[in-house]
């Protein structure tokens, strides 16, 4: 990972949709007035005819894209995660889930990164709404190639799918020829002293927490959940099993997200403590996107601070 | 004009409707006879003469989206007339094997082209799925049934103004105005008249008719096919309860089963028609 190579997985995800939409005509993109933001406006320079704004109104959105899918188009309706998830759950539950009907979801500046614009746009319990919700599959990119991959990857799977992309840029990790599952998380080293489960954009932070620690003759492993439904149970029973201490980290509220999920393996397969890094059942606040991590402590150091307590 | 016999023959399947609205609500001891008596005439020129669907798995079909799904039994009631399901089946509504669930299911009735219930979101899949028709250059028209509770919810505006926006010509939307919801009259829990008005303002072409006059059906049905660039919305003048002297216009038989006097005196009101 070259920490200085990066890019937004909003980026990536409007790049991906413009690809996606040159091979499969059914596909058809849904923004709420968010395109440039969002990225889809590369999809609708591509593809007019394809592209629908539909103002900014999520629930119509989200119930135009369910009703595009009964007639075969496959929908990405986008926004931010807040507005897309939040605002519009009712009709996801009920429009989109229940029928089981072929329809995208994409959520654009999640979490804390969203930066500025504050707590009303940063949306940290998306994971948890999402995730509880029967037939939706939940997917946590960590970085370009594999949002990339998750975009094509939920288009050929026929249901719901839930993206989470963020809008701060960050490193690129994996190199174009990195091969994904759905359900598979994927290992970096195999360090014992510890393991630290990531989603999104911390499992760079976890990569840079991982390498420092090892000048230490700390030695972890690193785990992204690009997936979060269904989790990967076996990697989550092997790392409590092979390593001392175990630790997830997700910028998203502890309730209800990567670390919950995590915590349901482990009560049910191997009971093992887990510290759950991420916010803290509190909301954002406004600020420059890195001082936001570093003030709700999801940064490298913060992760290096908590192993490190652990060998004391 | 339809002619004397085709009158006959709507009138005989409103009946049949009826009668089985009666006795599904009867049988699961709950349901929603009002506003499924109030749309039972709608339905029967839509499925019996408007709407093309030779199957219900035809992709050129006309589709249909009952925005108001509490009144699902009426539309399991047409759905057996036009022999999409058994009309035995109609017996296990709402029962616990039964694949007649309380609200439309896609996935479990043939002939539902989606699942509703949670109100206010029908008009935002009806526009889905008549965007889609324009993408796919087929000519099959997509119908929406709204209650005049509904258009309360204000997801009802927002798909307004984007079946207006994207010229939905193919779209033609049904408001039951029945004027009675739950709590009581519309224009006294939450009053949404002039609803012709908003239409209107909002993009629609817009057609006021009784919405128990076969002919008026038909004839508003029409002008919505040949009204071009922009969508339609017929707002029909229902009685809620039509056809059962004791529930016409009284906001209890909203969702309520009648017991075993009420019903025999349900079916004598319907053999007296």
């Amino acid at each position: 990972m070259d920490i200085n190579n990066k890019k937004a997985t909003r980026q990536s995800y409007g790049e991906a949709l413009v690809e996606l939409g040159k091979i499969n005509e059914n596909i058809v993109v849904l923004d709420a007035d968010l395109a440039e933001a969002t990225k889809t406006k590369l999809f609708k320079e591509e593809f007019p005819d394809r592209f629908f704004d539909m103002g900014i109104a999520e629930q119509d959105m989200i119930s135009t894209s369910a009703g595009l899918a009964t007639c075969g188009k496959i929908p990405f309706a986008t926004s931010f995660a807040v507005f897309a998830t939040g605002r519009a759950y009712d009709q996801i539950r009920n429009n989109i889930c229940y029928p089981n009907l072929n329809v995208k979801i994409c959520g654009t500046h999640a979490g804390i990164t969203v930066g500025e614009d504050g707590a009303t746009h940063q949306m940290l319990e998306d994971i948890n709404i999402m995730r509880g919700l029967p037939n939706m599959i939940v997917m946590s990119p960590s970085d370009d190639i594999q949002t990339k991959w998750a975009v094509k990857e939920a288009s050929k799977i026929k249901g719901p799918v839930y993206i989470r992309v963020a809008r701060l840029a960050t490193p690129i990790i994996y190199d174009e020829k990195t091969e994904f599952e759905v359900g598979k998380a994927v290992m970096f080293g195999e360090g014992k002293d510890a393991t630290i489960f990531a989603t999104g954009t911390m499992v760079a932070e976890a990569l840079k927490a991982k390498e420092e620690l090892e000048k230490e003759n700390i030695f972890v492993r690193v785990v992204d959940f690009h997936t979060i439904k269904p989790i990967d149970k076996e990697i989550i029973i092997k790392c409590a099993k092979e390593t001392k201490k175990l630790i997830s980290i997700e910028e998203h509220n502890i309730i209800g997200g990567l670390g919950t999920a995590i915590s349901e393996v482990l009560v049910e397969n191997y009971p093992k403590n887990l510290v759950r890094m991420g916010m803290k059942d509190c909301f954002g606040k406004s600020g420059n996107a890195i001082k936001l991590l570093e003030y709700f402590k999801l940064t490298s150091k913060d992760i290096i601070k908590i192993v490190s307590q652990f060998s004391d | 004009m339809l002619n004397d016999i085709e009158l006959q023959n709507f009138k005989n399947i409103a009946h049949n409707v009826r009668q089985s609205i009666i006795e599904m609500v009867y049988n699961a001891k709950s349901g929603h006879p009002g506003g499924s008596l109030s749309i039972t005439d709608i339905l029967t020129v839509l499925y019996f003469k408007e709407m093309n669907i030779a199957s219900p798995d035809d992709e050129n079909r006309d589709r249909l989206v009952l925005s108001k799904g509490h009144c699902s039994t009426a539309l399991y009631a047409i759905l057996a007339e036009k022999g999409f399901i058994p009309k035995e089946d109609l017996k296990t509504f709402r029962k616990i094997d039964s694949y007649l669930q309380g609200h439309p299911d896609m996935n479990k009735i043939p002939g539902v082209d989606m699942t509703t219930g949670s109100l206010g979101q029908g008009l935002s899949v009806s526009n889905g799925m008549a965007i889609a028709g324009k993408l796919d250059k087929k000519d099959y028209r997509v119908y929406c049934i709204l209650g005049d509770g509904e258009i309360e919810e204000g997801q009802i505006w927002e798909s307004a103004m984007t079946s207006a926006h994207y010229k939905l010509d193919n779209l033609c939307v049904i408001v039951d105005n029945n004027n009675l919801q739950i709590d009581g009259k519309i224009e006294e829990v939450m009053n949404s008249i002039p609803i012709d008005k908003k239409f209107e303002s909002f993009g629609f072409n817009t057609i006021v008719i009784n919405g128990h006059d076969y002919n008026q059906i038909l004839d508003a049905f029409e002008i919505a096919k040949q009204t071009k660039g922009k969508p339609t919305a017929i707002i029909a003048k229902t009685i809620k309860g039509k056809g059962i002297s004791y529930m016409e216009n009284k906001v209890e038989w909203h969702g309520k089963a009648p017991n075993d006097d009420e019903y025999k005196l349900a079916i004598q009101d319907l053999m007296n028609i």
